[in-house]
């Protein structure tokens, strides 16, 4: 069964003339344990697909539904154990004036849980992070480490699904691929399901199975991440997308420069 | 982006990582304090905040006669030995009376801020948080406050409630208030669609539990800020009313009312007015500089 | 690539900040020659890559302290040359690309309106003159309809439309030297393929050096013709863009195994081990 189901997702910002519709029609099933990444650039609606599922929108049209269960418009207790989130920019992420305990025990307290400190302890060894580190605070910590607290964070109350977007878009290469290892590992342990959001393919196509490329709200294009590596994708959109990942050449510009960018109708 | 920034970011705080939350706790407020000492006038100001303090508790063993004695034998008698600050038209002594006036003064600053600090900075966080009609019916609210001259407002409240020390802090407090909570509301607006927020909604946190342990803690220090700086101007509000004979009642001791009744005398005898209005100036410059310094050590962009 | 004199000549490059705690080396002894070619600086953040594009230009903050052994810019020496001197220099004939548009254009100007201006402050031609000139160049760096963006303003236009306009800015001066820091790297793939393919037409026809501060090592292999790899203040690499796959220091390897890729898929990535050597390197 399905862990993460999105049918026919609207999504429309003002009203009358004002109106502008983010989503349309989105609509994709993510299995229990897979990775799905969501692509595209800005402007296509990649990350308020994410934000529809993490209860900050309610005014979407269509059906979600996590682990069988349709989704109310608010936030409930339940889905909050189900469902966790991690950010993009690890500096924003974090309260800057609770340290690393005080953000690890807050969900435990929400939800009532005992057994705080034995399961910080834990979460943090989990992610890699000396026990130690609790009692530091978010500037005490390099951009790495805030982001494994992040994930501390959001793994704390066990979930089943992480949210994840774009995770290590504002890290280092290198402390990137400690995180995606992180992540990849975390996966397998826990049996996670994860739904990322990004505009790298590389990360994309090293941590999930299959991948939706979305484009001014739509999704264009759906295929098994195998479909990226190594051979070229059908949709030219998608083609585009890998290319530009490679490498640059001046004949993949001359021909963006050719198509009206999507920047420029914007303007 | 410099490149120097995110190295100093990146470094861990002096002194070691902390090892319990009672020390990072400690790491914290000494940082702060070590930064609020570098500013000289900021310590300027709390020399003198400390000695307000210090002079109030020991009145009764700094004043060197009773405020309220009356001698008539000396009255108006320049500065001396005997008077150190002179004495007034009943023969009290200046100097006594300041000291004594100290201790008013810093309850009528606390008496305030008490009442200020809770009320502005509630109504500005729920009203920023929650947005939408709560926001603007409180805004209105306080754009109504706002729109009157503090001291007229206070006039007004005191002209209704009847004359009195107490009936002058709540006059103050009405008129203090709008501008914590503006700069409360306007802080919480820029948080509330902060990623640390989303967060905790996420896992479930009630509205209550966001304000009260996640945006108000963030207000909490320009608030401070504000307060401090805000003090000056209370000062000089309530010694305005006891100027104008709505504060404190003789024989108390008030500093602005010691102005008032010092003025029909003012330009014989100069000390009657320049003793207590030093001592109002000392104290909402002490405040001014203060709040100043605090603003350098506690705003959350200067980290 | 490197046929004629190097444009620009610096030798043991070193930047000092003055913190609460004493000195902090951003920039410890870095030297390169710059001809007309693409040059990228690239490292990780904290390596002090940007630190030595703004010192070029000395615009680095006036608790720093830069110390080199040669500075040279033509026949002007960049260290000690007077401010008045620099001002002629800035601008006018070497130029710097920022990372974000929206910070570096004036908000309450017509963009138009801004190049022209910059024009006008280096060359001293009638106004009319000026706005012909910025119109060709809104149209060298691809803009379409330069006589409609001419007239909007900044807000008015995406982030790469912006990008192309600071690079009209910074170009119209007719500069020997562009920095460019991170010029794309707030913008989507395809749009960030455009401002590449601008820049490197006007490399190619106006014959400038472009020095390309960039942390994307994959983006500097295909674009730049040289890289150095810069670590800790110190550049540890200095290699032809084509060669990097032929990287000798294990920090440029690291960060090149590092990377993930869409042609490859491996169960983990290599993780950088940091060998405190480097620093002495």
């Amino acid at each position: 069964m399905a862990m993460i189901s999105v049918d026919k997702l609207n999504l429309t910002f003002g009203a009358g003339s004002d109106a502008n519709q983010v989503l349309h029609d989105v609509c994709f099933e993510v299995g229990a344990g897979e990775a799905f990444g969501l692509v595209g650039e800005s402007g296509s609606g990649k990350t308020t697909v994410l934000r529809c599922l993490a209860g900050q929108y309610n005014h979407w049209l269509g059906t979600l539904a996590i682990d069988g269960e349709t989704l109310g418009r608010r936030l409930d207790y339940a889905r909050c154990r189900k469902v966790q989130m991690v950010f993009q920019d690890p500096y924003g992420s974090l309260h800057p004036r609770h340290t690393v305990e005080t953000a690890l025990a807050e969900p435990l307290a929400i939800h009532g849980i005992g057994d705080r400190s034995a399961r910080i302890d834990a979460i943090l060894t989990k992610v890699g992070l000396p026990t130690s580190f609790r009692w530091r605070y978010p500037h005490q910590l390099s951009g790495g480490q805030r982001q494994r607290v992040a994930i501390a964070r959001a793994l704390i109350l066990e979930p089943r699904i992480l949210l994840l977007d774009e995770p290590t878009s504002a890290l280092d290469v290198s402390v990137q691929a400690e995180i995606l290892n992180l992540l990849a590992d975390l996966r397998v342990r826990d049996g996670l399901t994860y739904l990322l959001v990004t505009h790298d393919l590389g990360v994309v196509a090293h941590l999930c199975d299959r991948v939706a490329v979305m484009q001014q709200g739509r999704i264009v294009d759906l295929l098994d991440t195998a479909g990226i590596v190594g051979c070229n994708p059908e949709h030219p959109y998608t083609r585009m997308l890998v290319e530009a990942s490679r490498h640059y050449s001046r004949e993949m510009a001359a021909d963006g420069a050719a198509r009206p960018a999507v920047a420029d109708l914007a303007a | 982006m410099s490149a120097t920034m995110t190295m100093t970011a990146s470094k861990t705080a002096p002194g070691g990582a902390p090892q319990s939350s009672a020390q990072a706790l400690r790491q914290n407020l000494g940082r702060s304090a070590r930064k609020l000492l570098r500013n000289p006038l900021s310590v300027a100001g709390l020399v003198v905040i400390l000695a307000l303090l210090l002079v109030a508790a020991f009145a009764p063993w700094i004043a060197t006669h009773d405020p309220l004695a009356q001698d008539l034998a000396n009255t108006l008698k320049a500065p001396s030995a005997a008077h150190w600050f002179g004495t007034d038209e009943y023969g009290r002594d200046i100097f006594s009376r300041l000291v004594y006036g100290s201790r008013i003064t810093l309850y009528i600053i606390s008496l305030v801020t008490v009442i200020v600090g809770p009320v502005g900075l509630t109504i500005g966080v729920v009203s920023g948080y929650f947005g939408g009609w709560i926001d603007t019916v409180f805004m209105r609210i306080t754009d109504i406050f706002v729109s009157f001259p503090g001291l007229v407002l206070a006039l007004a409240f005191v002209a209704a409630l009847g004359p009195g020390l107490d009936h002058a802090v709540i006059a103050i407090a009405l008129t203090a208030w709008p501008p914590i909570a503006r700069l409360a509301r306007a802080e919480t607006l820029s948080l509330r669609k902060a990623d640390f927020i989303v967060a905790v909604q996420l896992q479930g946190a009630s509205p209550l539990r966001i304000l009260t342990r996640h945006v108000a803690p963030m207000c909490l220090s320009s608030v401070v800020v504000r307060l401090t700086m805000n003090m000056a101007g209370i000062i000089l509000t309530a010694a305005g009313l006891g100027f104008l004979g709505l504060g404190a009642q003789p024989p108390v001791p008030e500093w602005g009312a010691m102005i008032s009744a010092g003025r029909r005398y003012m330009l014989e005898c100069w000390w009657l007015v320049a003793m207590p209005g030093m001592a109002i100036m000392m104290v909402s410059l002490a405040f001014n500089l203060f709040g100043d310094g605090m603003r350098d050590v506690l705003d959350p962009r200067s980290e | 690539m490197n046929t004629t004199a190097p444009k620009l000549h610096v030798d043991d490059l070193r930047v000092a900040f003055r913190t609460g705690e004493g000195l902090v080396e951003a920039v410890r002894g870095i030297s390169f020659d710059l001809g007309q070619e693409k040059l990228a600086i690239v490292g990780e953040s904290g390596s002090g890559k940007s630190t030595v594009g703004r010192s070029l230009l000395r615009l680095h903050p006036r608790s720093a302290q830069v110390t080199a052994r040669a500075m040279q810019f033509g026949s002007t020496d960049l260290l000690t040359c007077s401010e008045k001197t620099m001002q002629g220099i800035r601008g006018r004939r070497i130029s710097m690309i920022m990372q974000d548009p929206k910070y570096s254009l004036n908000p309450v100007m017509r963009v138009g309106d801004q190049i022209a201006e910059a024009f006008l402050s280096h060359h001293r031609v009638s106004r009319k003159e000026a706005e012909e000139r910025t119109l060709a160049m809104l149209e060298a760096v691809r803009i379409r309809e330069p006589r409609r963006v001419f007239r909007l303003y900044p807000h008015e236009v995406s982030g790469g439309m912006g990008q192309r306009i600071m690079i009209a800015m910074m170009l119209i001066t007719e500069p020997e030297i562009v920095i460019a820091d991170e010029p794309t790297s707030a913008l989507d793939v395809s749009v960030r393929l455009q401002v590449l393919a601008t820049l490197d037409d006007l490399v190619g026809q106006r014959g400038l050096g472009l020095i390309f501060i960039s942390h994307d090592l994959n983006l500097v292999r295909s674009f730049c013709d040289r890289v150095l790899v810069m670590y800790a203040g110190r550049v540890v690499e200095s290699i032809a863009a084509a060669d990097l796959e032929h990287a000798q220091h294990p920090y440029t390897r690291g960060l090149l195994a590092a990377l993930p890729s869409v042609d490859e898929r491996r169960e983990r990535l290599p993780v950088l081990q940091r060998d405190p050597a480097w620093l002495a390197a």
